[in-house]
């Protein structure tokens, strides 16, 4: 009781026991970026107190990322496979989840059950052979073998996030629009589109995301500098055998989380609402 | 007349066809199948295929640029033989476990604080979030660096706290630091995901229950093992097992920051196929370790199907 007539003192304590949770989850980032903005002589001063900036701050890592490393060409990369798969996995998705949402026919049930099965699959299990069919394909380190492949995470988590939106579109409103003539097809692009654009972006925004961070297919099948993505570049090219430019490197992981961090400071709820729905519908 | 036979209908046939097309894409019989092929094709060509191909290299001697031959389960057993995928079993339990469970009691902690009335809440949320939505190759690259041997701003820290004795352990070239420096990453990458949906699973709890529940003189500790677990069972059902399958394939974090080693220490199955598949070429083999990672998959989906999704197909 004493505690509900002191409701200031309550939620000052609330506050102080999230403070460890919150550091541990910024402090990396913090680190990350103090670090590509330290001077050299600074960043491998041991006596140096790591947490803060004494000795001024420079960009001369980030100018060297930028024009002395195909940094621009990895991100540039990173975009088109990001662009393209997402493209590709949103209208895939949206057509199936709207089929396994709506219609009958036959097998429409194992169907559900097959989309939601390879959604669990880990990428970890299938790179292997799918290096092999990318190089059947004539798309060794190629990016458009990663255009090809991502849809395959992309579909299964596209489908199942839109199936969960497209019920929540009342089906009368659809019954109304066929019973004044509109087809099937109609109905779904006036009617059911529309009424789940958050869903949408939704979709788009993961897709986006999961390409943009997509690892271990980027690493196996691109290795030439045209042809890696941001993540893949920063890790395998700016480390060369035993001396790391942590500067650079650092300045590296920051520019490559840029335009993820931008979509997310708009987009924040969609990331709440997918991430629940992802999980939950 | 020929020339008239093959030519004349087309232009009249072809509006009769368009609209024949569009009459069966009416029908849901049709419109159905025709909306799921493109995804169905993508998922059987490069999903179910290569998982076919993946059960046909891991029964062969397959090396890359080398004709292959049937060998049966001599992969799977001679995988025993070996020291370094014995400790990759075990890294793999190890690691799964440890960090799951550090995910779910953090996560349920921090999901009750966020659940609470806070003045940033906004604010807090999208900082919590944070870490789930940066590409993790690039963060754990940050990891990489608080645990570097000569400049840990980790032990730097703990030192000027005076709770670690100078010069502080050597992160990731000793087997236990290095585990347990992979698990924190872990755990740091994926306690969003338990906390947000976990905090999904509480807002949904009606407030009528914990009033009944206070009325009836239950403390905040009753409260909470007697009205909040119960009723966030499935939520966390679920998360647990999203959490095991993907932890337990986990491959950028061990990745970047220890390749697998002190010594093997950390390899978990993705990165040790990844070492034996693709560095050193013998393809068979690296498909057999990976797919060790299967018969977890197939548990984790029939608990799925079978205690969670049972309601909606």
């Amino acid at each position: 009781m004493t505690v509900s007539r002191r409701p200031f003192v309550k939620r000052l304590m609330l506050h102080v026991a999230l403070l460890p949770f919150l550091i541990f989850a910024l402090f990396p980032f913090y680190h990350m970026t103090l670090t590509s903005l330290k001077q050299d002589r600074e960043l491998y001063d041991r006596y140096a107190v790591p947490l803060v900036i004494t000795q001024g701050p420079t960009l001369e890592h980030y100018a060297k990322l930028l024009w002395d490393t195909e940094f621009l060409t990895w991100t540039k990369n990173s975009l088109m496979v990001a662009f393209l798969a997402t493209g590709i996995s949103v209208v895939v998705g949206t057509i199936a989840a709207y089929a396994l949402a709506r219609l009958k026919f036959f097998g429409v049930a194992s169907l559900g059950t097959g989309i939601f099965v390879t959604y669990l699959v880990p990428t970890s299990l299938l790179f292997l052979p799918l290096a092999q069919v990318v190089q059947w394909l004539g798309l060794s380190d190629s990016k458009w073998a990663l255009v090809l492949t991502y849809p395959t995470f992309l579909v299964p988590f596209c489908t199942w996030l839109l199936i969960g939106y497209f019920r929540t579109v009342p089906k009368e409103v659809e019954e109304c629009a066929l019973v004044d003539g509109a087809t099937r097809i109609q109905a779904l692009w006036r009617i059911v589109l529309p009424m789940a654009v958050p869903g949408l972006v939704c979709a788009a925004l993961f897709a986006f995301t999961l390409s943009w961070n997509e690892f271990i297919y980027a690493l196996t099948f691109t290795s030439s500098s045209e042809q890696i993505t941001a993540s893949v570049g920063v890790t395998t090219e700016l480390i060369r055998g035993d001396i790391y430019f942590w500067g650079s490197l650092m300045a590296g992981a920051v520019l490559g989380s840029v335009p993820i961090v931008i979509l997310y400071v708009f987009f924040l709820d969609y990331y709440v609402s997918g991430l629940t729905a992802g999980a939950l519908k | 007349m020929a020339v008239r036979a093959d030519d004349l209908p087309v232009p009249r046939g072809r509006p009769r066809l368009a609209g024949r097309v569009r009459e069966w894409l009416d029908h849901e019989s049709i419109l159905g199948p025709v909306f799921v092929t493109p995804a169905l094709l993508l998922l059987v060509l490069l999903v179910a295929y290569p998982f076919v191909m993946a059960l046909y290299f891991s029964m062969s001697n397959a090396f890359i640029g080398r004709p292959s031959r049937w060998v049966g389960l001599h992969n799977f057993i001679a995988l025993w033989d070996s020291d370094v995928f014995r400790q990759t079993f075990q890294n793999a339990f190890v690691f799964t476990s440890i960090a799951v469970a550090f995910k779910v009691v953090l996560g349920i902690i921090l999901a009750l604080l966020l659940n609470e009335q806070l003045w940033f809440k906004r604010m807090i949320r999208g900082a919590v979030l944070l870490p789930w939505v940066i590409p993790t190759a690039l963060s754990t690259l940050g990891w990489w660096w608080m645990f570097n041997s000569l400049y840990s701003v980790v032990n730097w820290t703990g030192i000027a706290l005076g709770i670690v004795d100078p010069p502080g352990p050597n992160w990731l070239g000793q087997r236990y630091y290095a585990m347990s420096a992979v698990i924190a990453v872990n755990v740091w990458r994926g306690l969003p995901f338990f906390a947000i949906t976990i905090l999904a699973g509480l807002v949904a709890i009606p407030k009528e229950l914990y009033e009944a529940a206070e009325a009836d003189g239950a403390g905040a500790n009753a409260r909470f093992w007697h009205v909040t677990l119960p009723l966030l069972r499935p939520v966390l059902a679920v998360v647990v097992l999203f959490s095991t399958i993907f932890t337990f394939g986990d491959f950028n974090i061990v990745y970047i920051l220890t390749h697998g080693g002190p010594i093997n220490a950390t390899h978990l199955f993705a990165t040790l196929s990844r070492q034996v598949g693709i560095d050193t070429g013998r393809i068979g083999e690296g498909a057999a370790i990976s797919l060790y990672l299967f018969p977890l998959l197939v548990f984790v989906v029939w608990a799925q199907l079978r205690f969670v999704r049972k309601q909606v197909y």
